[in-house]
């Protein structure tokens, strides 16, 4: 490989892997808390992308909605960074409340009967399923890509010269990563230096002690869902912008890689999610391209080998069994 | 009688295929193992039969076997993915619990991308034009060939549970560090439970294959294992009816449904949801605790099953949150 090649292949890498990241988060923050994997989390994600596409363009072509038109003179946040921007938060907020509604329907009541944790896998693919066809329903299962000027005057992508050779990243992969790395580093900060944080922590840690402590425990498991769900919609914008939205299922690879992700860095380790998510994607931006076909196997031999090699993950605590 | 079967035959057949997939997946959970390799195996067992069923390669065994050719592809199903179930079975049953699912997961992804890119799959499209079996001229017929395979199965099932080999997978499920000091080999046990699934699931593939007509990557996926779980856990997996019951129930509903149009796979997962939550011991275990008319109804602890691993202790806490 060329020098240049290679610089490229880790852009390309670091960009769909930061997104890998902050999607795996969702699961990895609701798994530390409750041990469960929450597949809902795949539908939030998509829908995350159907409220920002709503926010910033407002107009569907197909199902119960289509025909509808939200800005008949054009939607206010369209045409600038900031609008676009703005438009992305709200969405990753509704779709935090989502979650949050999730939680309430189809986690809480389970969790009050002491059930089986694999129902609530069952149950969490039963909303996930749900949501899907309610968007399909509603929407179509149209690609819906974002009006032209949505981010208003950027420049597409920045070229430079190595040597003799042209790289070039598009302005998304840079907003990608950038943004990925600010949340991380959010999250990071809230869970590791406030209160709440320390609350969360306290929850995860043991859910009997934190209650009798005086903590609130079914509120921080909202907080928590709330927090998986902005990721999660966030992450959903993110691979939007970068590869239109290609109908309800859109979000589905990405739920599986995120699985993926989590068993590489350590189930229910933050720091091990992100560096799971990095991992993967630039495993995937080195397949050779005459392999490329074998590109989306990669994330599951991986997830194969180190469940057969170290099956805490990269950054995983070992399971000791105790008698 | 005929008009029935013409319209209900094809659904009738699917159910009791869907009952014999629940089954495979019920072995292993015998054994306290949770795997999702179930629609792997079943992929596998189709491709197998319809390689063997169409491929110019085998056009002389084709003359020379004439009917007897069908029962050679399910021999040679069972055979392959019994051997294939041993490879994959002795590295990943060291998991357990979601670690285990979450391997098999990637074991069913990992044959679905290869399939899609192999020539003698037939790529993306599949393979054409398998022939009926014994010369079928109506889909219901294919009851004389998975009836008596579930018939023989229940039968397997129920002698198993009653054998030795039984005692020891039920004594693995509730402790498997107990089970190892009594003397029974856990890796042994736990693999054996892992390839009599496999091999059950490759013959129902190879049966599947002339039933559907045509076969490709979309019989091995994420969604199939999820389904397959799914008539385990709402049919009840402490017995074997459950995973019948469930197998059968769960594909008539959507058909019985079909009235609703596009809102049918939305209630099929609010079904999901709903049992999960309202029959935690699945539809069977449901029906026979009401026959023993139970003292006023207070749920009892989780049934271990399931849920002792990966991590014994009932508090869902595998890993605290890390900042």
């Amino acid at each position: 490989m060329e020098p240049a090649q290679i610089l490229q292949s880790l852009l390309n890498g670091l960009a769909i892997g930061s997104v890998y990241a902050i999607f795996a988060l969702g699961y990895t923050l609701v798994f530390s808390i409750l041990g469960i994997i929450n597949f809902a989390q795949t539908a939030v994600f998509t829908l995350g992308a159907y409220f920002t596409y709503a926010l910033v363009s407002g107009q569907f072509s197909s199902g119960v909605l289509g025909g509808l038109n939200l800005f008949p003179n054009g939607s206010p946040l369209s045409g600038s960074p900031w609008g676009f921007a703005l438009a992305t938060l709200v969405a990753a907020t509704l779709s935090g409340f989502l979650a949050v509604l999730i939680e309430r329907l189809a986690f809480r009541p389970m969790r009050s009967r002491s059930a089986d944790p694999l129902l609530a896998l069952v149950s969490s693919l039963g909303v996930a399923l749900i949501l899907v066809n309610v968007i399909q329903l509603l929407v179509g299962a149209e690609i819906y890509s974002y009006p032209e000027n949505a981010y208003g005057r950027v420049q597409p992508a920045i070229e430079f010269k190595l040597g003799d050779q042209i790289l070039g990243i598009t302005t998304v992969q840079v907003i990608i990563f950038f943004v990925s790395m600010l949340i991380l580093a959010l999250l990071g900060y809230v869970i590791g230096r406030t209160k709440i944080g320390k609350a969360l922590r306290a929850v995860a840690e043991n859910p009997g002690t934190a209650s009798l402590l005086g903590i609130s425990v079914d509120r921080f498991i909202l907080y928590t869902f709330f927090l998986s769900g902005f990721l999660g919609g966030l992450a959903g914008t993110l691979v939007s912008m970068a590869f239109n939205i290609a109908g309800p299922y859109f979000g589905q690879p990405y739920g599986l890689k995120g699985l993926a992700v989590i068993v590489l860095g350590g189930l229910g380790s933050i720091p091990g999610a992100v560096l799971g998510g990095l991992v993967i994607g630039l495993a995937e931006a080195f397949v050779p391209a005459d392999y490329s076909a074998y590109k989306d196997a990669v994330a599951f031999a991986l997830l194969f080998i180190i469940l057969l090699v170290r099956p805490q993950g990269l950054l995983g605590k070992a399971l000791v069994q105790k008698v | 009688m005929t008009d029935f079967l013409a319209t209900y035959g094809f659904l009738l057949v699917s159910m009791v295929q869907a009952g014999l997939l629940g089954l495979s997946l019920y072995f292993p959970l015998q054994a306290g193992q949770l795997s999702l390799a179930t629609p792997g195996f079943y992929a596998v067992g189709g491709y197998v039969a319809a390689i063997l069923l169409t491929n110019p390669a085998f056009g002389a065994w084709r003359d020379s076997l004439g009917a007897l050719m069908f029962p050679v592809t399910w021999l040679l199903a069972a055979l392959i993915c019994g051997v294939l179930g041993v490879l994959v079975g002795i590295p990943a049953l060291r998991l357990r619990g979601i670690y285990l699912a979450l391997a098999t997961i990637a074991f069913v992804e990992i044959l679905r991308v290869v399939s899609l890119n192999l020539g003698i799959t037939g790529g993306a499209v599949g393979i054409f034009g398998i022939p009926q079996a014994f010369n079928f001229v109506d889909r219901w017929q294919y009851i004389w060939i998975f009836g008596p395979l579930l018939v023989l199965t229940l039968l397997f099932a129920r002698q198993l549970e009653r054998s030795r080999v039984g005692r020891a997978f039920r004594a693995i499920r509730e402790d498997e560090l107990a089970a190892d000091a009594m003397g029974i080999n856990p890796t042994y046990y736990k693999v054996l439970a892992f390839v009599i699934g496999a091999i059950l699931a490759g013959m129902v593939g190879a049966m599947s294959a002339p039933f559907l007509n045509t076969w490709n990557a979309k019989q091995g996926t994420f969604d199939a294992s999820i389904a397959v779980l799914a008539f385990v856990l709402i049919g009840g997996s402490r017995n074997i009816w459950g995973p019948v019951v469930g197998g059968a129930l769960l594909t008539a509903i959507p058909e019985v449904l079909r009235f609703l149009a596009d809102w049918r796979l939305v209630i099929n997962g609010l079904v999901l949801v709903v049992a999960s939550l309202y029959l935690p011991q699945g539809i069977v275990g449901a029906l026979s605790g009401l026959r023993r008319a139970r003292p006023p109804r207070r749920p009892g602890p989780p049934q271990p099953s399931l849920s002792s691993s990966p991590n014994p202790s009932p508090s869902p806490s595998p890993n605290e949150v890390k900042p």
